[in-house]
This record gives C-alpha cells, structure tokens and sequence, in this order.
C-alpha cells in the first residue's frame, strides 16, 4: 500500500466507526472482482459505511488525497462494473440494507442501497404487490447495483428498467454532496441520467422504488418447436399481433442439452428450439391471450405445448431457463456469457451468422434469450485446457456482438459496459458522441474520481468549464441574474 | 403582453457591422434564414432571424456559425409550448424545426420509430396508425411536435400506463451549442450501453442544445376502449386510489374539476382485450357511465395560463382541498391516479394575485409532499411569482449547463434558476 492510501486508510478509521475499514490484504483479495471473474485487482481499502453521511465522508475524503473510489453492492454484476483499484477505495454497502419505509398507498418503498432486489418483494407481496425488475440475481443483487446497472430482467419487455421504477435517489456526488434526485424535478432528468451511469457519477444511498399491483392472472406456457426459426416465427407473430407478454425466452438445442445435464428440466424431446411465455394482467385479458399465444405457436410449427396450472408447473418451465448459465459448466469446462441485443426482426439473420461463426471458428454456442426484446445471451463454449481455445472463443464472443452492431442493436442489453466492453463503445458509438456523454460526467466528477475505467475507452480530461466569456453578463451587471 | 424587443447579439447590436456579417454568416450556411419578424417572438422576446434547416447537418452548421458570433438560439416546434417556461434572457436566432420532418424509419416489426423533431405529433401518429400502432403518449395540442413534445418533457393519461417522453424514448440525437453533432441510445428498447442523453434532454426547454431526431418505442393501438365517466361530491383522489390497486388495471384516471365546487369528474380508460370486463370493474369502484369516446374535456390543457401540481398519490385528496380553500376560481384537470395535474387559474388573475396563489398553494402542498411549477404564465403574471419552487438537484444541473453550453447561449434563462 502506498504511503497516500496509508494515510488515508487511517483518515477513514477516524471518520467511520470500528471495524468498517479493511485494510488486510486477505481480507481485501474477497473483494478482487465481480460476477466477471477474469478481471481482477486487489483494491487498495475497503470501506464499509453505515450511512449517507459516512459514504459522503468517504468520497470527500477520497477527494481530498485525489484517490479514486469505487462502489459496490452484492458483486453480482457481470461486466466488471465493480471491479476495484488497486489504488483506491471500495465502497462495499453491504451494511446498508434497511427498508426505510413502505408506503402501499402511495406504491413505493425507500430502500437504502444494500437491500436485495427480492427483499423489496418479499417485503410488500402479502399485500400484493412487488418491485418488478426481476434480474435473474434477485436474491442476491442489491438496489444499487441495479441503480448502476439499470438493471432488467426477464419481464422488462413488459415492464421496463430499473430506470422505469425508481422515483428518487439520494445520491453521494463525486464531490462528497448528499443530493436527491427526483422524478418531480423540473428540468434536466438527471435521475435518469443517472441510473445506469455504472457508478460514475456518483454513489447511490438511497433509492424510492415504485410498487406494482401484482396481476390477478399469470399463465406460463413452454412451446417445442423442431428449430430455432419456427421459435423466431412465433415471437415475431406473437408481438406483431398485438400482445405485450410479460416475458417470452428462448433457448436453442445446445442450451436445452445443458439444462437437461444439469437440472433435468424434461423439456419436450427432439426440441431444436424451446419458447416460454409468460402472460399477466387482468384475469380476462390473459384467458384471451392465452388463446392468441396458443394458436400463433401451432401455427408457427410448435410441437409440443405445456401450460402451468399453478405455481410449481411454473416453476418447472422456468426451471431449465434460470439454470441454463450455470448448466452449461456440465457440457463445457469453460464459457463466456455474452449480452448483445438486435432488433427483433433480425435474430433468425443473426442467429444463423453465430451458427456459421462456431462452425467456422470451431467453437460452440449455446443460444439463451429474451426473444421478445432481442436481447441475446449467447454463451460461449470452450474447453481452457485447449491452447488458442479461449483466444478462439473470445473472438466469437467479440465478433457476435459485431453482428449486434452491425444489425443496428446493442453491445449490451442488461450487463453493462463496465471495464469488459469499453473498447466496444467506439463500434457503437463516434468521439463526438461518446465526448458528449463525458460532459456529464465532467459536471458530475471533474476530477474522474469515480469508478474510472468503467464505460469510457478514453476519458475525457474535463479542465475548467471550456468556452468563452466575453466581459461582464448584462443581466449580471443589472443585478436581474446570477450567471453559473 | 409587451411589445417584442429586438435586442440583437450580446456583441452586435441590431444593425451594427457585426450584426450583419452574422447575418451574412447564417445565410452562408445554405440553410433557409430569413428575417425575424413579431410573431416570431419567444415569450415576448424577438429573435433577429428565423432559420429553418432540414437536416441534422444543417443544425449543426447553424450552430457553428451561432458560436463563432455569440449569437443566442432557440429552437421552437410548433410553437404549441414555446410560451411555456420563462422568457429566453436573449435571442438572435430561432431555429424552426418544421422542415425536419421526415420519418426516416418505422421498423414496424420491431415497434419502433425514427423520427425527425419537427415530425408533428399528429402526422407520426398518422403514419403509425397505418400500420396498427401507436406512439402511447397523449399530446392533444394540434400541432406540437416530436422535438417540442421531448423538450417540454409533456405527457397525456395514459402516463399511468405507459410512462412519459422519457419512459418511451430509446434513442436521441441532438445538435450541441458548439455545432458537434452526438447520439446516444439506439434503435433497440433494451439497451444499456453508454449514458441516455434522452433522459437529460427530456425536458431541457432548449437549453443544453437542439433535438434532431428521436427514437421511441411503440405499442399495438389498442383493439377496443373504454371510458367509464362519473361526478363525484367529494375525495376524487381516494376513488382514483382505489382504480390504481383494482385488477381493472385502467390506462388513464383523469380528473376534471372547476374549482372550488364540490363536483369532481373522473374518467377512467381501459384498453386492451376484455375491455367490457375490465370497464365493467372500474364501473363497480367508480359507477358511472361507458362509451366509446372520450369526455370532451379528455388530455385537454385546462387553461393558457398553467400550473403543475404533483404530489404522491395519497395528498391529492388534501391538496384539491389546499386548491378548493384559496377560494379562486380555477379549472383543474390531469391525470389523477399519477397524482399529476394542471391547474388554471381564472383569465383575468392579476399578478400579486397569481403570484400569492403560486406561493401559498406551494406552502399547503408541500406537507403531502407536494409540489408546484409554473408551466405557462405571461411574463406579467410570472414576474412576481417564483415559477420553480424549490429544485434540490438544482446545482448539479446548472453544471450539466455550464458543460453542455457554457457560453450559457441555449435558450438562456428558461429553466429553473436562470438555466
């Protein structure tokens, strides 16, 4: 540890109470990464704060030795959006999970950031109601990581982000300012700005959630088709028809053999391609889609249909989607998960390019995902005792989301940019615009103190705010205005 | 309303060299800039010229040519909303939108739409409707336009269901002060990467730059509708309360009150499939009466002169009494079940007396954790009022400001706190 984290460390002893400071260096490895588990650095403390004002503490503190801090919740996140510095502070919340109140008649709920995504359900389902964004961590991801993260789920196509749930948030600055953004603001929506901004623009302490009605009716439905573009027809003919469902997954051949290996979820034999719906609402609209969803998958080829009468046949269906990352570990001795997202339109074209793509590379893919918003999971197979297999598999994982670019999509639906797809914002994005988007952060962090490294390839250096002035403002001199 | 003042460039008075040679620089853009005329004024502020590009490229050479002589711009749409907000400080040029307006894409399949900001809302819903879909949010002032629609961050009923501007945007691109050209966002709903400019442009009023072109996400237009109408005596905000936790699930709960009489109309939507099930639970909470057309009255602004009331749900009820109490006649309408509504107060409100009704109204709501804006208000009204109210983010915008604009020359003074 260098004789400027030192001091620090010891400055943060002062400022929060016993024991929240780490400095250990075994204890300090337990941090060294996220979900993402190849990008690794031993950060440099470990704060564990109580409270708004010690996370304030924290930052001006960081602010004041210029040593960048970085926040995190469960370590959950897949793109190494909570990957520390060796030469920083990591800002772990973990002790900041009270549910500060739950306010059914104004359907919210203010959590503080260390709160799991399921404990908010958990807390308000007995009187029916739930927090939706459903990422498939629930149990163990916390509300602010998804604020960093704008997390989604399963059933976004229906309900949306994170981003569409969050009525306010209180937030640490990168200045060390406790501010709360709110939803009711006038002008800039900088709530929305911030969620999703992956913890560079500051620290989240505290978040108020709106509350859904949980639906009075919910049917599940798992359809075999014999391939994968009769599985696409299906969806395509499901949405253009008209009905929103609350989720519609797929899984090819490759991943449903994991999930068999795995979890033995019986998904009908002979399946090239399996669909699961998900409908919810009112108990009549369902019973109508339902018929709808039904008769578009026997049109489109479906084999085989099954329909959850209650909750365990539900869970039965959704058992082999949920487990499905982790199965394929059963067929292959390593793998990477992409998230890439295409316009609907374009999956059975993209699906078919990621086929000719492993054929040609030699490298397996396993197809899993959110088929209504195009939102692609690849996982990538390859066996690390290999040598040029991981090389092999990174180029794949990498020229797939190629394809997601070239098709007009995203190099990210839900994982995040983080430090694993930075280099792939200049595919997507040009200087100008990625210059533009660090003029926010320049307002937020001058000083690029705040999880540096994440989203950007280049940061922008921000300087004194550029531009000229020329003399005395008019309205300033006549006393009718203050310039900023 | 006083008489527009032509006040000319910060460093170029009207009819000066200066004021000619950019004027001469505009025009050499090769973009349409003629001069400005009264009825070309921003809430009483007379711009010098009126240009009217047709492409994002365009825009951007306006602006360059805009920094290089300090000139003052603002961007206007239909004009339906352009007295909304306060008076720009300055403004030379004034950028019409209404040659943008083309719809490059509607990727029908994937339900979603690339539209250029002078894209009228009416001509994209035309465009949409021929396919079967819909841009789900409510803008009823005829005229108003993509740009202006994302600017004024304005939204119908349907709020309830389906968000607001911001909710249903997924991708932007914007022309800075300075003329760089930047997008964010894309054409796909789920989509992660990078900050959402979107959102900070949603409701700027112009201030950090122009909108070009938008991407929205669409729905199906709903196969059947329902409105379920009903006059209430008293507490119209716990019946929109009890709609909101019904399984009827509705997409708008409007409320339409002349203050201060005790009879409260509320209307309710359903749409979707089952819709006569579904109209007949809003109709076992509410009463009332169904058809298929909406009340007259339905998305309408209440007034010219616009206040915006928001407070959680469960204070609406205790702040349409705060309303009631002040004794002045005003119309009050919006989306009851969001807990968002317009207030307007009568025509002939004087000044002192708006601006008493604007602070002691803000003072009775702010228990329920209310709060008040001024949307709309002739400069005479709103000079004794404060528009804003207190704004806690209010610091971090001004530097999102002073990054995106600082020679402070995008629709200066519109927003809150000088913005």
């Amino acid at each position: 540890m260098t004789e400027t984290l030192d001091e620090l460390a010891r400055r943060l002893e002062e400022a929060l109470p016993p024991g929240a400071v780490i400095t250990d260096p075994v204890r300090l490895r337990t941090y060294e990464c996220d979900g993402l588990t190849h990008h690794r650095a031993v950060p440099g403390v470990v704060v564990l704060p109580e409270s708004a004002e010690q996370i304030a503490a924290v930052v001006r503190l960081c602010g004041e030795y210029g040593v960048p801090f970085v926040a995190r919740g469960a370590g959950t996140g897949l793109s190494g959006g909570a990957l520390p510095r060796t030469d920083g502070v990591l800002v772990v919340t973990s002790k900041m999970r009270r549910i500060l109140a739950v306010d059914l008649a104004n359907r919210r709920a203010v959590v503080e950031p260390g709160v799991t995504n399921l404990a908010i359900t958990e807390a308000v389902r007995e009187h029916g109601y739930y927090y939706a964004p459903d990422p498939s961590s629930q149990q163990v991801c916390t509300i602010g990581g998804n604020v960093a993260e704008n997390s989604g789920g399963a059933h976004c196509l229906k309900y949306g982000f994170t981003v569409n749930h969050v009525l306010a948030l209180e937030i640490v600055t990168p200045d060390g300012e406790i501010v709360t953004l709110d939803a009711d603001d006038p002008g800039y929506d900088l709530l929305g700005a911030f969620v999703g901004s992956e913890g560079t623009l500051g620290i989240t302490t505290k978040v108020t959630v709106r509350l859904s009605r949980a639906p009075q009716a919910v049917t599940t439905l798992l359809a075999a088709f014999k391939d994968i573009e009769q599985g696409g027809q299906a969806v395509s003919a499901i949405i253009g028809g008209g009905v929103v469902p609350a989720a519609i997954e797929m899984m090819d051949a490759l991943a449903i053999e994991a999930a068999e290996a795995a979890v033995a979820c019986a998904y009908p034999r002979g399946a090239g391609a399996v669909l699961i719906v998900e409908l919810d609402g009112p108990a009549a609209e369902v019973a109508h889609q339902f018929a709808e969803v039904e008769r578009v998958c026997l049109d489109s080829g479906a084999f085989e249909l099954r329909t959850a009468a209650g909750p365990e046949e539900r869970a039965a269906i959704w058992k082999g989607r949920k487990s499905a990352f982790a199965a394929v570990g059963r067929i292959s001795p390593a793998y990477i998960v992409q998230d890439g997202v295409v316009p609907r339109t374009a999956l059975p074209e993209v699906l078919a390019s990621i086929d000719r793509l492993s054929a040609e590379h030699g490298i397996r893919v396993a197809n899993v995902f959110h088929a209504g918003d195009g939102n692609l999971h690849p996982l990538v197979l390859f066996d690390d005792a290999e040598p040029g297999a991981g090389e092999r598999a990174e180029l794949v994982s990498g020229r797939i989301l190629d394809l997601c670019i070239e098709h007009g999509g995203s190099i990210t639906g839900e994982h995040g940019v983080g430090v694993d797809k930075s280099r792939y914002m200049p595919k997507m994005f040009t200087d100008d615009d990625l210059d533009t988007m660090q003029l926010v952060r320049c307002a937020f962090d001058s000083r690029g103190l705040s999880n540096p490294g994440k989203i950007f390839p280049t940061p922008r250096l921000c300087g004194e705010v550029p531009g000229v002035r020329k003399g005395v403002h008019p309205l300033v001199e006549s006393g009718r205005a203050e310039q900023f | 309303m006083s008489t527009p003042q032509n006040t000319g460039p910060r460093d170029a008075p009207y009819g000066t060299g200066a004021h000619r040679a950019a004027g001469e620089a505009l025009r050499g853009t090769g973009v349409t800039v003629r001069e400005a005329d009264p009825d070309d004024a921003v809430a009483g502020v007379m711009p010098s010229w009126v240009a009217l590009p047709e492409s994002t490229e365009e825009v951007a050479a306006l602006m360059r040519v805009s920094a290089s002589h300090d000139l003052a711009v603002v961007p206007a749409g239909g004009g339906t909303r352009l007295h909304w907000g306060a008076p720009p400080d300055r403004c030379d040029l004034l950028v019409d939108t209404c040659c943008l307006n083309a719809i490059p894409e509607h990727a029908s399949g994937d339900l979603v739409v690339r539209a250029q900001a002078g894209v009228t809302m009416d001509a994209l819903a035309e465009a949409l409707a021929a396919e079967g879909q819909e841009l789900a949010l409510d803008v009823p002032v005829p005229g108003s336009t993509v740009g202006g629609t994302l600017a004024t961050a304005a939204a119908g009923p349907r709020r309830l269901r389906y968000g607001t501007a911001r909710d249903l945007l997924i991708g932007i691109t914007v022309v800075l002060a300075d003329g760089t050209i930047a997008r964010s966002g894309g054409k796909v709903v789920k989509n992660v990467a990078g900050y959402d400019l979107g959102k900070l442009f949603t409701g700027s009023y112009g201030t950090l730059g122009i909108i070009t072109e938008a991407v929205f996400r669409l729905h199906p237009v709903s196969p059947a509708r329902r409105w379920i109408t009903a006059d209430l005596p008293a507490d119209p905000g716990a019946v929109a309360a009890a709609l909101a936790a019904s399984q009827a699930e509705p997409s708008a709960v409007e409320l339409d009150w002349l203050a201060p009489s005790p009879r409260f109309t509320v209307s309710a939507l359903v749409e979707g499939a089952a819709v006569e099930d579904r109209a007949h639970a809003v109709r076992a909470v509410l009463g009332g009466d169904g058809g298929g057309k909406a009340p007259g009255w339905w998305g309408a602004p209440p007034g010219e002169v616009l206040l915006e009331l928001r407070v959680p749900p469960s204070g609406v009820d205790g702040a349409l009494s705060a309303v009631a109490a002040r004794g002045l006649p005003a119309r009050v309408r919006g989306a009851l079940a969001s807990a968002v509504l317009q207030i307007a107060p009568a025509v002939d409100i004087g000044g002192p007396e708006f601006a008493a009704f604007v602070s002691g109204l803000r003072g009775d709501v702010a228990p329920f954790g209310g709060r008040l804006t001024v949307l709309a208000a002739p400069p005479e009204l709103a000079r004794l009022a404060d528009r804003w109210g207190p704004v806690g983010a209010l610091p971090l915008m001004r530097r999102v400001k002073e990054r995106f604009d600082p020679g402070r020359r995008m629709s200066p003074g519109r927003l809150a706190g000088g913005i």
